[in-house]
């Protein structure tokens, strides 16, 4: 609020609006680069994504964001309305963040000016009083004072120093070192500006879809979003312009211990990319978790995998269909799956009577089956001997009702509404039929796998990596470096001088992170004195520092 | 890859061991502390300490002391205090020894590196941490603060071994990458510095809550390091070790691109990461903002530890991400 006070004043005194205007902007630009409003920034920043850990979020995991708003109905759109399953993407958590990188710019750019003023200028003066300096010694010697400042020269390599003469041949050094902090800094500072503007860019013209594809040959290419079965853009992606590329999954095979725990996943790939396209060349990779496919700026990576079982529908007319559908697992340490497996009837182009004859097979299945009793669990993960556990159901499926169905349910309110009937439950094994009361056939033929991919592409993501390595770089620097001052002064034999010797006072100052800095002084200090009778060390180091500095 | 039983049972006798002699060195610090007699208040230290929050080493008033009358100040002990303490050390110093023993058999065991689940983790993160402080203690002498520093590794090293325990065995696919060696071991001896760094603040914090009301903590408040040295043992450890952080943050991200498809997506475990990052960052600020330093400083620095053990806790039992690799339950 002082700070508003002072362009009201410039008002009365008659200045012209806009002048106000521009000088209340000055003074909140002021207040914003302050450290003080960063650190504020940092906390709220800080503080703002704590509900982005605490609360199921939309863009990881949307599914739990149903679950909360089925748990808490009437909190749940009150906390939408404040973005909460979106924290990330928020209109306030942006406010912040851009609040603080401006804050950012402001504090970072005069001081990169100033520090470029700091490298041209020369070490500055000579404090009057070196007694007064945290670190400070004084000895005496035979040699002249600039004998003593030629020697603190050589002593001081890799400082910079800047030699000046004062009255009565007085001879002084002064001495810095540590510069590389603050480039470390204004790096680290920079770098995060880039970082910042590189993960904008991955949003903006990035893109994440999923498939399913079986792994018995099927291929899948990556021509529009229409492919995926889930698709996330970024705000400049409309699907249209996606990399072609097309990749085919040969076979899958999972390693798992006895226990059943998985060991390693692998996936037969080929794919065509590029020219490949137009050849129809096939190229082979075998996919893994953590060994994605790379084809340009897109990858391609093996998220998890399933079980599709196979089953043949023989008609009453004697046709026959096949059916692969994908069923998802239910326990992922012995794969028990679940699924639905759905028919149209063959040759039933009127729309009552196809209402009346689409088939269901859903149910479960087991890759190593277990009984109990006749309910069907599973061992083990692994295809030894799968069976299933099924349910006909004959009816109306609903995919005409205009609700979107899952591949993986039948749709209950067709069961509910009586127009879905359950005709016939059986366990079968591979090879096994069943037979329904019109005549149809079922028969449980096998499994095939089926496995889940991501397609990923990310144009920014390397300069990512290049701005965080610049962080960590400046980082380093900037935490490690010690910046450090020290001044000789060799004042000859005079007036002031006693005994015909020469004098000389040496001072320190630690620029940052005081302590430590009092043994490297006193190393420092008994180097730069000349051969020559000396005072011992008045006081080396803070009487706190000594206390705690060395001690056996 | 089958799991060498042989191996895995004296790795688990060498935590009990390192557990139980753990134990005995705390008591041994806390014997230590029992005995050691209560400094004679210095007259113008604690005002100057307090009103500068501690980070004036340039403080006239210390200056002036004498050599003899600030040894004084904290180093009046009782032999036999003395004696308990250097034991304690020695205990701390076997205890180090067994779990790296441990943690060296099971990998010996399941032939990989032994931090593939929780338990395994935390193991690896109390001897991080128990290494830190005995580095630490070499160079400052604080060892008045052993307690505050074992206590919560001790805890942490008893829930790992009891609640948390799991079975050796090989990883599971998503951790199979090299990533896991440079990823974790940086997760882990960054936040085991940072627990030393952290209990220097909460002491930090105790002290100066005595220094401004001398009827608080009067015992534990006076016998404690001064200010200027927590302060100092809190910076020196935070600094050394948000670097660390930071890189094991990087390489979660570089993992995770390689593993999940995308090197940042905001999974409840990577939030609390950032989180834990900007609260140390703030922290690193505070002690360069006037108005900031001392004990507002060390409570960031707690918070900043804080975060990092809900990290820790909450996101791998209680909120399902893609790090759910506990291998609990
Ligand atoms: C994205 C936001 C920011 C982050 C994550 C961040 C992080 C950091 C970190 C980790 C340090 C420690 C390095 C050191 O102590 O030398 C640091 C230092 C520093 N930062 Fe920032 N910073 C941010 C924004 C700002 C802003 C907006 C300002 C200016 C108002 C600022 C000014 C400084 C200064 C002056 C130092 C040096 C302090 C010292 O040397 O002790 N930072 N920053």
């Amino acid at each position: 609020m002082a700070e508003e006070s002072k362009p009201r004043e410039e008002a009365r005194a008659g200045r012209a609006p806009h002048r106000v205007v521009l000088a209340t902007l000055r003074n909140y630009w002021r207040g914003l680069t302050t450290m003080r409003t960063a650190l504020v920034l940092l906390f709220l920043l800080a503080l703002a994504s704590v509900p982005g850990a605490l609360l199921p979020q939309r863009s990881v995991a949307p599914e739990l964001v149903v679950d909360y708003y089925n748990d808490n109905p009437r909190l749940a759109p009150l906390l939408d309305r404040l973005s909460m399953f979106d924290v990330f993407g928020s209109v306030w958590f942006a406010a912040i963040y851009v609040l603080l990188f401006t804050s950012l710019v402001g504090c970072v750019v005069p001081r990169c000016a100033e520090f470029v003023r700091q490298l041209r200028a020369r070490p500055v003066l000579t404090p009057r009083n070196l007694d007064r300096l945290p670190h400070h010694h004084r000895a005496e010697t035979d040699a002249s004072p600039q004998e003593v400042v030629d020697h603190a020269r050589t002593v001081l390599k890799g400082w910079r120093v800047a030699e000046r003469e004062e009255d009565g041949g007085v001879r002084t050094l002064s001495a810095e070192r540590g510069y590389l902090r603050e480039a470390g800094n204004l790096v680290f500072h920079t770098a995060m500006l880039g970082l910042l503007v590189a993960f904008a860019l991955g949003e903006l013209f990035g893109y994440e879809g999923q498939t399913i594809v079986r792994a018995d040959g099927q291929e899948f290419c990556n021509s529009g979003i229409y492919n995926y079965d889930s698709f996330n853009a970024g705000i400049s992606v409309d699907g249209t312009h996606l990399n072609p590329f097309c990749v085919r999954v040969d076979g899958f095979r999972a390693e798992h211990l006895p226990t059943g725990q998985a060991l390693q996943y692998h996936a037969d790939l080929s794919y065509q990319v590029g020219d490949a396209l137009e050849t129809g060349e096939w190229s082979q990779h075998e996919l893994q978790v953590n060994h994605p496919l790379r084809t340009g700026s897109d990858r391609v990576y093996l998220l998890g995998h399933g079980y599709a079982p196979r089953f043949t529908v023989t008609f009453p007319n004697g046709e026959e269909r096949v059916g692969t559908t994908q069923w998802r697992p239910v326990e992922l340490q012995t794969m028990l799956s679940e699924g639905a497996t759905k028919f149209d009837p063959p040759d039933t182009p009127d729309q009552e009577e196809r209402h009346r004859n689409q088939l269901a097979i859903t149910g479960l299945l087991a890759p190593t089956p277990a009984y109990d009793g006749s309910l069907l669990t599973s061992r083990f993960p692994a295809l030894n001997e799968p069976a299933v556990a099924v349910d006909i159901l004959r009816g109306n499926l609903g995919n005409d009702s205009g609700r979107g169905q899952s591949i993986f349910e039948v749709d209950q309110e067709m069961v509910d509404a009586g127009l879905l009937e359950r005709v016939a439950r059986e366990n079968l094994s591979v090879g096994e039929e069943l037979e329904l009361d019109d005549g149809t056939v079922i028969r449980f033929d096998g499994v095939d796998d089926w496995v889940s991919l991501q397609v990923s592409h990310d144009p920014a993501q390397i300069w990512v990596l290049v701005a965080s390595i610049a962080v960590l770089l400046g980082l380093s620097l900037s935490l490690g470096i010690k910046r450090r001052r020290i001044w000789v002064r060799a004042t000859p034999a005079g007036p002031d001088g006693p005994g015909g010797r020469t004098v000389v006072r040496i001072g320190g100052l630690a620029r940052t992170d005081q302590a430590g800095y009092g043994e490297e002084f006193t190393r420092l200090a008994a180097e730069l004195e000349p051969a020559g009778r000396s005072e011992p060390p008045a006081d080396p180091e803070p009487a706190s520092a000594r206390v705690h500095g060395k001690d056996t | 890859m089958p799991v060498n039983e042989t191996l895995s049972v004296y790795s688990d006798l060498c935590y009990a061991a390192a557990l139980a002699v753990f134990m005995l060195g705390l008591l041994l610090h806390a014997a230590e502390y029992g005995f050691t007699r209560k400094p004679r208040q210095r007259a113008a230290a604690p005002a100057a300490g307090a009103a500068g929050g501690g980070v004036a080493t340039l403080d006239p008033s210390e200056e002036d002391l004498p050599e003899g009358a600030a040894r004084a100040g904290t180093r009046d002990r009782r032999p036999l205090a003395a004696r308990l303490g250097r034991m304690g050390v020695a205990l701390t110093v076997l205890a180090a020894a067994l779990q790296l023993a441990s943690l060296v058999l099971r990998g010996l065991a399941t032939s990989r590196i032994p931090w593939g689940n929780m338990y395994e983790y935390i193991a690896a993160l109390c001897l991080a941490a128990v290494v830190a402080w005995l580095v630490v203690l070499r160079r400052h002498p604080v060892r008045e603060i052993a307690v505050f520093v074992l206590l919560p590794v001790v805890i942490l090293y008893f829930v790992a071994g009891t609640f948390l325990y799991a079975e050796a065995a090989p990883l599971v696919p998503s951790l199979r990458s090299y990533w896991i060696i440079i990823h974790v071991s940086a997760a882990i001896v960054g936040s085991g510095i940072l627990l030393v760094s952290g209990m220097g603040a909460v002491a930090y914090l105790i002290k100066s809550a005595h220094e401004r009301r001398p009827e608080r903590f009067r015992n534990l408040g006076a016998k404690l390091p001064d200010l200027a040295a927590l302060d100092r043992l809190a910076y020196r450890t935070a600094v050394f070790a948000f670097p660390i952080l930071t890189f094991g943050i990087i390489c979660g991200a570089i993992w995770a691109e390689a593993a999940w498809g995308r090197f940042w997506g905001w999974d409840p475990k990577e939030t609390v990461a950032f989180i834990s990052w900007v609260v140390y960052a703030g922290y690193l600020h505070a002690r360069a903002t006037t108005g900031w330093r001392g004990v507002p400083a060390a409570w960031i620095n707690v918070i900043g530890f804080a975060t990092v053990v809900f990290n820790l806790f909450f996101v791998n039992l209680v909120v399902a991400g893609l790090h759910s690799y506990a291998g609990v339950g």
